[in-house]
């Protein structure tokens, strides 16, 4: 079937979409590499995290049939490696990358976060990361990134 | 030593800017036309000889192009661990048996043009079993007529295989038993660790395929790319020339990836089709039939004088190494090496134990490496001592634990499943890690206060000290090759495995404040074992300490390299010059950039390329020290253990980058908490994994953080580069004991079965009642 969809903001069409592909795989299958975590399948890590019309959500529980007409975002969406967007700077700076497989879908919570609420609390950075697992850092490098982009004022970022 | 520009700061990682942007870096990034995909058949049987295998019906399934059984491949021993040749694991493994030992166990794979094909063809082959009586609990496997496990012939490394025994070592110093009786105070346990998995977030997976010379290359998520290619090369009968690895970015490893488990299938799928071919493990796959925690049943017995010093101390280790003996007797061996020098001074020590096959899932190399079930025990055990002297166990461990200039006997007794090697302790902060590590927490102070809080919580504060080593002296070798460009940048190649921790940058920072310029000007390759030089790989506490010397060997011949050729352009003594940020000054101020010595040396004249290899070998394992502290409330209707605080002092020699540093003692300190209060895979009584998943199989999330502070205690390790030590692995020790003190601090119950789950917690509790 077809599949028509805004992908990083470009109008999308790709024909070769089956019925009950999640759209993990069908984005991968695009060589969207950028989307992480093709191995859990249930939603459970968060690495495959992608923006559906603003909403961060697991790729992996998306059928892909559910996004025709809707807006997909991926981690491209913040920057490339020549200009990276300042939570992705933040994200250096603090030690919040390790291995870097969780990393893509948990900036993309974050961002996500920060454009609902500019100035979240601690607990509100903790709940915004809670479908994210890693097992390289301890997840404070991350949280600790998100409140630095908080404290700046309101549009620096 | 000057001034360091480069070492000591916390350069962002080089492969950073890739990893936020999620670019295409890591194995399964990548897709080959014809690309087959294979899924494999895992038994349903915990011990089980195979009596037939039927593939017709997933033969003729449209797609299906490969399935191999034990019917139609090599017949080979090997072990799955990936260590240094030859491999002190046992060779009880074969790429497919006629006999399947736990559930989960390899029985066939099937390569079709698509992962649906391949699915269903799985579930199309048939298989006819004659069960055999299995065993779950190691005690069991040691009864005089239990079921042979290995029966196997070809079985080669084993201690006594025809009682499912991997290892077994009794090594004494001293009388224990007379000291024992002797002694003032005496304290004793059984401590039990559980069966846990690594969870790397990125699952084990393999993309094989054939180059343009008919070469396999293997392109795999390791841990360990030379000791893979040899291996791959004797299973397949393969010359190691005809065989490339390559290690992309990898998705975490913490020692699951130290294992050879997908590469010898994918390689034997495309040598038969000639086309590509890939398998991912999928999460339930990674928990049952990758790799696992060993667990282990660890007696400590310790006795003191009346003044507190430790006269013996005996550790009597009973491991699980489940289905087949990878990593077993060497993490079995660490369980004392790794602990028992610590407390130096008690004359009196035994280190007794065994390893035996059981028919469940496979325990390999965890980070920790069996240090993390020693110290559970022997921390606890000092705790209990402490409270029958009616002494503060801090002041306990001030008064026994080993310090610089000194040594221990186990150093030279105990290696990595041999004989370790001699030496002395020629670092050591751990008095000023306790120091501090008491300031910050307020031990005092919060020993004083109230364990009771309300009417149904109390409160309760533990410590623990550790130690680790870095790398496997005598053992294991790295080798560096650094390489300059034209434009005064450099290639380090290396077959050092950065697996996330950040070892590129490490690597390339050594290299950087050896020449003189910024780490940026650095392009790390790492690995691939065509263009690498060797190195055993990531693991053992290792790459910072040991590949950080072969760098630093290599940079210094650059160095001079460099010099000699400005020396030649300014016509003096190559001695006379030095170098900044990279550019060369002589005497008077006169500059020349590395660039200008670059075309130089290219080009124009005294034509040559600047480059040096180097290669380490450790001569010791330098023990990184820690002392941990902890303060947790536990509900007293629930059960329920929260860790309120937690405090982490380090002495890792000088770290190289600070922030790396402390995203390996986070991270571990993290998973360290995660395995003491609720990770833990469970099985049926047919040994069947119940909670394959992260919706049962419980790991920290940013939700259950406590209050964290780390303390570095910087020492200068005379022999580590620019006196770094190892840091990977110490803290992942440190939370089963301080967190198993403070419940005993809380309660009086000391919690001698991992992880403390609220159930177990509120068992205990109400037995004490």
């Amino acid at each position: 079937m077809q599949l028509s969809f805004k992908l990083n903001g470009s109008a999308t069409q790709w024909e070769d979409v089956y019925p009950g592909e999640n759209l993990l795989e069908v984005l991968r299958r695009h060589d969207c590499w950028e989307v992480k975590g093709n191995n859990c399948t249930n939603g459970e890590c968060g690495a495959c995290t992608i923006l559906l019309d603003g909403i961060p959500v697991p790729s992996c529980t998306v059928f892909a049939a559910r996004v025709e007409g809707r807006n997909v975002d991926t981690i491209r969406l913040l920057g490339d490696p020549d200009h990276l967007h300042p939570l992705q700077q933040a994200f250096l700076r603090h030690g919040a990358v390790q291995c870097g497989y969780c990393i893509p879908g948990m900036l993309l919570s974050a961002h996500a976060l920060l454009v609902r609420n500019p100035h979240p609390s601690r607990d509100e950075i903790q709940q915004s990361l809670s479908g994210h697992l890693c097992r390289c850092t301890g997840y404070l490098q991350q949280i600790e990134a998100i409140e630095e982009m908080a404290r700046l004022p309101e549009g620096a970022e | 030593m000057a001034s360091r520009t480069v070492v000591g700061q916390s350069v962002d990682k080089l492969d950073g800017p890739a990893l936020v942007t999620g670019q295409a870096v890591y194995t399964d990034d990548f897709s080959l036309p014809g690309m087959l995909f294979g899924k494999i058949l895992w038994s349903s049987r915990a011990h089980a000889r195979i009596r037939a295998i039927d593939t017709i019906a997933a033969e003729r399934l449209p797609g299906v192009r490969l399935i191999l059984h034990h019917g139609n491949v090599p017949r080979v021993a090997y072990t799955t661990a990936g260590q240094g040749f030859p491999e002190p694991s046992p060779y009880d493994s074969f790429i497919f048996d006629r006999k399947v030992r736990f559930v989960g166990d390899r029985v066939a794979v099937v390569f079709a043009d698509n992962l649906i094909a391949a699915q269903e063809a799985v579930g199309l082959i048939q298989v006819e079993y004659e069960d055999l009586p299995a065993i779950f609990q190691p005690e069991e496997a040691m009864q005089p007529n239990a079921p042979i496990i290995h029966d196997e012939e070809e079985i080669r490394g084993a201690f006594d295989p025809g009682h499912n025994l991997v290892s077994h070592l009794d090594l004494k110093i001293g009388d224990v038993e007379q000291s024992l009786a002797q002694a003032t105070y005496r304290a004793e346990g059984t401590w039990i660790t559980q069966f846990a998995q690594h969870v790397p977030m990125e699952t084990h997976i393999v993309i094989a395929y054939l180059d343009e010379w008919s070469r396999l290359v293997v392109r795999s998520s390791t841990q360990v790319p030379f000791h893979a290619r040899r291996i791959i090369s004797r299973l397949l009968g393969l010359p190691i020339q005809k065989v490339r690895v390559i290690k992309p970015r990898v998705g975490g490893g913490f020692g699951g990836k130290q294992e050879i488990l997908l590469e010898d299938l994918c390689a034997l799928a495309t040598l038969r089709t000639r086309r590509p071919a890939r398998i991912e493990l999928s999460r339930k796959e990674e928990f049952v039939s990758a790799r696992l925690m060993h667990p282990m049943k660890v007696q400590v017995r310790l006795g003191a004088d009346s003044g507190g010093q430790l006269q013996a101390m005996e550790m009597r280790v009973l491991a699980n190494t489940g289905a087949y003996g990878t990593h077993g007797s060497t993490i079995f061996f660490n369980t004392g090496s790794k602990t028992l020098p610590l407390y130096n001074k008690a004359p009196h020590v035994r280190f007794v134990g065994d390893v035996v096959y059981t028919n469940l899932p496979v325990p390999g190399a965890y980070r920790g490496y069996g240090a993390t079930e020693g110290y559970f025990a022997l921390e606890c055990a000092i705790d209990q001592l402490a409270a029958k002297m009616g002494m503060d166990p801090l002041l306990l461990r001030r008064k026994n634990h080993i310090r610089e200039g000194e040594t221990s006997p186990i150093f030279i007794k105990l290696g990595e499943g041999r004989e370790g090697v001699d030496q002395t302790v020629q670092s050591c902060g751990l008095d000023r890690c306790i120091e501090l590590g008491m300031k910050a927490f307020k031990w005092d102070e919060k020993r004083k206060n109230p364990r009771r809080i309300g009417s149904d919580r109390v409160r309760g504060v533990g410590m623990s000290i550790l130690m680790q080593g870095s790398s496997i002296p005598q053992v294991d070798m790295a080798a560096a090759n650094l390489r300059m460009a034209e434009d005064g940048s450099f290639h380090l190649f290396l077959g050092a495995t950065d697996i996330g921790t950040g070892s590129d940058t490490i690597l390339a920072q050594i290299a950087a404040e050896t020449i003189g310029l910024p780490t940026h000007r650095f392009t790390v390759h790492s690995s691939d074992t065509d263009f690498s030089p060797f190195d055993k790989g990531a693991y053992a506490s290792s790459t910072t300490y040991l590949t950080g010397q072969a760098v630093y060997k290599a940079a210094l011949a650059v160095r001079k390299q460099i010099l000699s050729v400005a020396g030649l352009w300014f016509e003096v003594e190559p001695s006379t010059l030095e170098i900044h940020q990279g550019v060369v000054f002589n005497q008077q101020g006169a500059r020349l950039t590395l660039e200008e010595i670059g075309y130089r040396s290219y080009y124009l004249a005294d034509q040559q390329q600047i480059e040096a290899s180097a290669s380490a070998l450790s001569q010791a394992s330098p023990p990184p020290f820690s002392a941990h502290f902890a303060e947790v409330e536990i509900d007293l209707e629930t059960g329920i253990v929260r860790p309120l605080g937690y405090v982490v002092a380090v002495d890792c020699g000088v770290a190289i980058n600070p922030e790396l540093a402390r995203g390996q003692i986070l991270g571990s300190l993290i998973n360290g908490i995660g395995f003491a209060l609720s990770e833990e895979l469970l099985f049926s009584s047919r040994g069947v994994a119940l909670n394959p998943n992260f919706l049962d199989y419980k790991i920290l999330t940013s939700l259950d953080l406590p209050r964290i502070e780390i303390i570095p205690v910087e020492t200068n390790e005379p022999t580590g580069p620019y006196g770094a030590k190892s840091v990977g692995e110490i803290c992942i020790n440190g939370p089963l004991p301080t967190l198993a003190n403070a419940i005993f601090d809380a309660t009086g119950i000391q919690m001698k079965e991992a992880p403390f789950t609220a159930e177990r917690v509120w068992r205990a509790l109400k037995r004490n009642e």
